[in-house]
């Protein structure tokens, strides 16, 4: 659809813009403010300029330290829950009923742990993976596997891994369904009469009809598990260690644990731009594959 | 055809994986604290509805339910107000940054809540809205008004743009137009951008608990701090649990065919 050039569609879209200005811009620009300075209580603040930055970046600091510990911790929790959950995710799609009612049984299931509270869903976990009261982690001590996430680095990744799976592989799994039930039988139909095997329907059928879903499930599991914070503080608290830090834990152990307010906003800043980042490649994509659909099929 | 050898044994598999561990919460919620430390029973020898009973009468639990209901509800409805004629103004205009603009806003709904924490604790406080659900509903509307805004702006195209002009022409005003005709039109659309704002509000617990000390404290505030203070009641956590699933799942069903668009943010 063709849109019409009209600026009068500003006064349609500013309470949008000054309610998310609100909560939006004014934060940040405190967030700009502090990091800038230092405090040693009793609201005195002092210049440090880009003090707090350079620290931030520098691994032989404290600060620097902790930053890209946390940083690297997130990036392989993210590649990890990616490559379990991608794979799983279509899979299960594919192997969604196709009609009658358990169709409808079938994503309210799937859907459910999308809508527990996240916190909920921690407190889910550290229940059914206790060793003493827990079915999972009674089970596997029963079997003889020596597990403990309290205590063990090792199975407290597992556990946060697992619980992520739990938690997300449904929104990958919706999102691929969704992009398949939009595949026109008659594709199916032509594949049958060419004998293509059922890989080649995949490959050359559903796999680049789910290519935008797929893109966007990608795209929304990462930034939502880099950003990850209120399941794995209420598991496992970060631990046994700093083994389970991640990047939101970190912020919020200097911002509201020692409220240093300039480190933890200089942290802010560099986590949000990393986000940014993403999210600029995740717009464009977005736009772009929407622009781009009508005209592969005129190319056709 | 578009069915994978074994499908059902794999989709029952999983949904069997998403069920467990919902299951034991279930199951435990039923027992007694002496029968979940002690034995390791499948199912509640000794039914008990003690902790449901415990949450309904004391007001320091039940009250986390209504504060926690009361800013999702206050956040819902500003939301989806503000969000209405701006997604009215995106699908149908063009206009001097609008594309930034988006962009923009997308990038407030990826913005980790670990960032707004401090501000906001600051922000609040100085307003004298601390401890408040207004506080709670305002910070939410950070990423639950750019979520409308999408999800609206994808219905509102799936409306072409000839009724638009037919009711201008019929003489409705802009107002008129928008209450009488586009509003019933899209009304699937505003139920589920409703839902998706409630579910994330209702989800969220980082900013809830940092925004509220004493009188707006959430549910899944209560949750944390009440029961590792005390000792760990695990019957009572249980129970607690059990009661903030029901919201969403009674809900679900109404939009199951709409969450895989709410999730995808109104693009599949």
């Amino acid at each position: 659809m063709d849109k019409i050039v009209n600026q009068k569609a500003w006064f349609l879209v500013l309470p949008v813009f000054a309610v998310v200005a609100f909560s939006a811009i004014l934060p940040l620009m405190t967030v700009v403010n502090y990091s800038m300075q230092d405090t040693f209580g009793n609201n005195q603040f002092f210049w440090n300029g880009v003090g707090w930055f350079k620290e931030l970046l520098d691994p032989s600091t404290d600060l620097g330290g902790r930053f890209l510990a946390s940083l690297g911790r997130n990036l392989l929790f993210s590649a990890i829950i990616l490559a379990i959950e991608v794979p799983l995710g279509i899979v299960v799609a594919l192997s969604m009923p196709r009609e009658g009612w358990t169709v409808a049984v079938c994503l309210v299931i799937l859907a459910l742990p999308l809508l527990i509270p996240w916190n909920v869903v921690g407190t889910i976990w550290q229940i059914f993976g206790r060793p003493d009261i827990g079915l999972l982690g009674y089970t596997l001590n029963s079997l003889g596997f020596d597990y403990n996430y309290v205590s063990n680095e090792f199975d407290a990744w597992a556990t946060v891994i697992v619980m992520d799976v739990w938690h997300w592989t449904s929104l990958v799994a919706l999102l691929c369904y969704a992009g398949l039930k939009s595949i026109p039988d008659a594709y199916y139909q032509a594949a049958q009469i060419d004998g293509a095997s059922r890989w080649a329907v995949f490959k050359a059928i559903q796999l680049p009809k789910m290519n935008r879903v797929l893109l966007i499930a990608v795209l929304l599991r990462f930034m939502d598990s880099f950003m990850i914070y209120t399941e794995p503080f209420v598991v496992t608290g970060g631990g046994p260690g700093n083994s389970t830090t991640f990047v939101s834990i970190e912020l919020v152990k200097i911002a509201l644990g020692q409220f240093d307010l300039g480190k933890a906003a200089a942290l802010s800043l560099v986590y949000n731009l990393i986000i940014l980042i993403v999210c600029w490649v995740f717009y464009t994509v977005m736009t772009n594959a929407g622009a781009e659909r009508p005209a592969k099929q005129g190319g056709a | 055809m578009h069915s994978i050898p074994g499908r059902r044994l794999i989709i029952s598999l999983f949904l069997i994986f998403l069920l467990l561990p919902i299951y034991w919460l279930v199951n435990m919620s039923f027992k007694t604290n002496a029968e979940i430390v002690t034995t390791m029973t499948l199912w509640p020898h000794q039914p008990t509805l003690e902790n449901y009973r415990r949450i309904f009468t004391d007001e320091s639990w039940y009250s986390g339910y209504i504060n926690s209901l009361t800013y999702v509800v206050i956040n819902t409805v500003i939301s989806i107000a503000v969000a209405l004629p701006a997604a009215y103004g995106f699908s149908r205009y063009r206009f001097l940054g609008d594309k930034h603009l988006f962009f923009w806003l997308l990038s407030n709904r990826m913005a980790p809540a670990a960032v707004f924490a401090l501000p906001f604790f600051n922000l609040y406080s100085a307003i004298n809205l601390f401890d408040t659900p207004w506080a709670v509903a305002l910070a939410h509307c950070i990423f639950n008004v750019p979520l409308a805004v999408w999800i609206l702006e994808g219905f509102v195209s799936g409306v072409p743009r000839e009724i638009d002009e037919t009711a201008f022409l019929d003489g409705y005003s802009f107002p008129r137009f928008f209450v009488k005709i586009l509003v019933p039109l899209i009304a699937s659309g505003i139920g589920v951008a409703a839902f998706f704002c409630f579910m994330f509000s209702w989800v969220e617990l980082l900013l809830a608990r940092t925004l509220t000390s004493v009188n707006a404290k959430p549910i899944s505030a209560i949750m944390t701090r009440t029961v590792s203070a005390a000792g760990m009641d695990w019957g009572l956590l249980a129970a607690a649990g059990v009661l903030t699933i029901i919201p969403g799942a009674l809900v679900i069903w109404f939009v199951r065919n709409y969450i895989a668009r709410g999730f995808a943010l109104g693009r599949v």
